[in-house]
């Protein structure tokens, strides 16, 4: 991981814009995400069976621990990998 | 223990070696013998095993002992009492080593003395991740991490901090190395860059002069060259938001222009030169990442020119019939300064066969009517670039840069009827109200005159200004200070 300073007045908020929502799933990979809180992978895996039926390609992420963000190399994978993503909060 | 604290010194004699040091490799059976006699400590920098025969080793593995200790050279030999360092030697040198260690006859089978190595905690690949991790930084800049598998480069064109050539990524260790460069605080606040009018630090402008490309000793060029173009005289916003396509044009006069391997000769408006590129490129970088000033946004030049990507270079002073541009603005010569003037690209003007300075007067004045338009006068300033081979036609004559600017600007007056608008078929040209006055190209101190270039060449170089005065930009000149 590289990390850099900032070269600008930091105006811009390094928040970015949530990225615009799709229409429909079709076509789409879907990602979910784990974020390793319990029983939140059986969530996930009910939801990735309905996703497979649909006939929409899905992929399987975990957080390494919820109690941080994803690190940045996984938000880049899934960024990469998927569309769209789905993260299970349960409990 | 904090990476931070000063790591204990032990009491009596501390000594600080590497492996990879023939004076090291030369004092092991007198450090062995020491060991023995006295309290002695050795630190090693680079092998935990070296030297071998020494019981009380100390592998200083991060160099956190080597750097908080500012031990420069190996082998260095503390004497430490009541946990504070005493008195200190460098290198081998036996008197140095006996009157330190207070025990004659020390290592009688060496030489009388030997000098040491560079400590590895001051080489200069690694010092400045020592300073990060050991100093304390004071670096506040948003830290922006990018992903592993995201190509560093493409990562730095993409957020658009980026002229479209590469940069250097501004990593926190390169930023406080370029800080070095200045004695100045990094949250001292330079100027307000436009258009934003966002008030820019110290650390910003270093870390925009880092992805230009500089070396930390450019840096107090950089930061004049930022204060002079963030005057209301220079006027950067309307230089920036102009259609026309000038920019600021650094030229540094005084010492340090040689001193950080500036280029004032062959092809001195050209590439080739880190220096020249560079800081004018750091300038440049300031305006577009802290100002917000982008090509297609606030700035609307129709054109531009290859020197909106930085233009910096130095007066050659040496051999200069005339004293520096510099003292055109009240600096005495041999004072270090950036004068920002809002310019063109430069063009080249041949004149092969001119012997005398009135011949060479009467050319650059029949090039330099035609600056923007030759029927637009007083309007736009210029610089006369001035090569060795035609300077030397006036140190010859001895003719002044104010005799020659004054002769120029004579030449070129001609009679307002002619410039008016709608003379000669043309619709521009000066208001009708001018029709009666004989005006010459330049204003008062329009005129430029600068001397530069490689020694081979029967030319000199013009470079445009932009509107000058209220409604444009006047040249700035300003000191630079460490």
């Amino acid at each position: 991981m590289t990390k850099v300073l900032d070269p600008t007045n930091e105006a811009t908020p390094a928040d970015i814009p949530r990225a615009a929502r799709p229409e429909t799933l079709d076509g789409l990979t879907v990602g979910l995400l784990d974020i390793s809180k319990p029983r939140g992978d059986r969530f996930l895996d009910r939801i990735e069976e309905r996703l497979v039926e649909r006939g929409l390609r899905v992929e399987r992420f975990r957080k390494p621990t919820f109690t941080k963000p994803a690190p940045v190399d996984l938000r880049h994978e899934i960024a990469t990998k998927c569309d769209v993503v789905i993260e299970a909060l349960a409990d | 223990m904090s990476l931070n604290e000063l790591p204990t010194l032990p009491e009596g004699l501390v000594a600080v070696v590497k492996k990879d040091c023939p004076t090291c490799e030369l004092i092991i059976p007198l450090l062995i013998g020491l060991e023995k006699e006295t309290q002695l400590t050795v630190f090693t920098q680079d092998d935990p095993d070296f030297p071998a025969g020494i019981d009380d080793r100390q592998f200083d593995e991060e160099l956190a002992f080597s750097w908080h200790h500012n031990i420069e050279t190996v082998p260095t030999l503390l004497a430490v009492e009541e946990g504070k360092e005493v008195s200190r030697t460098v290198g081998w040198s036996r008197s140095n080593w006996e009157s330190l260690t207070k025990i004659p006859g020390l290592g009688h089978d060496l030489p009388d003395q030997r000098p040491g190595c560079g400590s590895l905690s001051v080489d200069p690949s690694i010092s400045p991740d020592l300073e990060l991790r050991f100093g304390s930084s004071s670096i506040t800049a948003r830290r922006v991490e990018f992903a592993a598998l995201e190509d560093t480069h493409e990562a730095l064109f993409d957020r658009g901090w980026t002229d479209g050539l590469p940069v250097v990524p501004p990593s926190e260790a390169r930023v406080a190395a370029m800080l070095k460069g200045t004695t100045r605080s990094p949250e001292e606040v330079v100027a307000s860059i436009p258009p934003d009018l966002a008030p820019c630090t110290v650390e910003k402008v270093a870390i925009n002069a880092v992805m230009a490309g500089c070396r930390p000793e450019y840096l107090p060029v950089v930061l004049a060259g930022v204060e002079a173009v963030c005057t209301q005289t220079f006027n950067m916003h309307g230089l920036l938001a102009t259609t026309m396509p000038h920019a600021p044009v650094l030229i540094v006069n005084g010492p340090i222009a040689e001193q950080i391997g500036m280029n004032s000769g062959n092809n001195v408006l050209g590439q080739g030169n880190r220096a020249n590129s560079t800081i004018g490129r750091a300038v440049q970088l300031v305006i577009r990442n802290v100002g917000g000033g982008r090509p297609g946004e606030v700035d609307r030049a129709a054109f531009g020119s290859p020197g909106k990507v930085g233009f910096c270079f130095a007066e050659r002073e040496n051999d200069s019939p005339w004293p520096p541009i510099s003292t055109m603005y009240g600096f005495p010569a041999g004072t270090n300064t950036v004068l920002a003037f809002p310019g063109e690209a430069p063009r080249n003007l041949v004149d092969q066969l001119s012997r005398d300075p009135d011949s060479l007067a009467r050319t650059y004045a029949a090039n330099l009517i035609s600056i923007q338009h030759p029927k637009l006068v007083l309007g736009f300033d210029a610089i006369l670039a001035v090569a060795p081979d035609h300077s030397r036609v006036f140190r010859e004559s001895g003719w002044s840069r104010e005799q020659l600017a004054a002769r120029i600007n004579e030449l070129t007056v001609r009679p307002g009827h002619e410039l008016v608008r709608g003379a000669g078929n043309i619709p521009e040209g000066i208001p009708e109200g001018m029709k009666d006055s004989d005006l010459p190209k330049f204003r008062e101190n329009g005129l430029h005159i600068v001397h530069c270039g490689g020694a081979a060449g029967l030319f000199s170089a013009i470079i445009g200004g932009w509107v000058n005065g209220e409604m444009g930009s006047d040249p700035v000149c300003v000191e630079i200070t460490p």
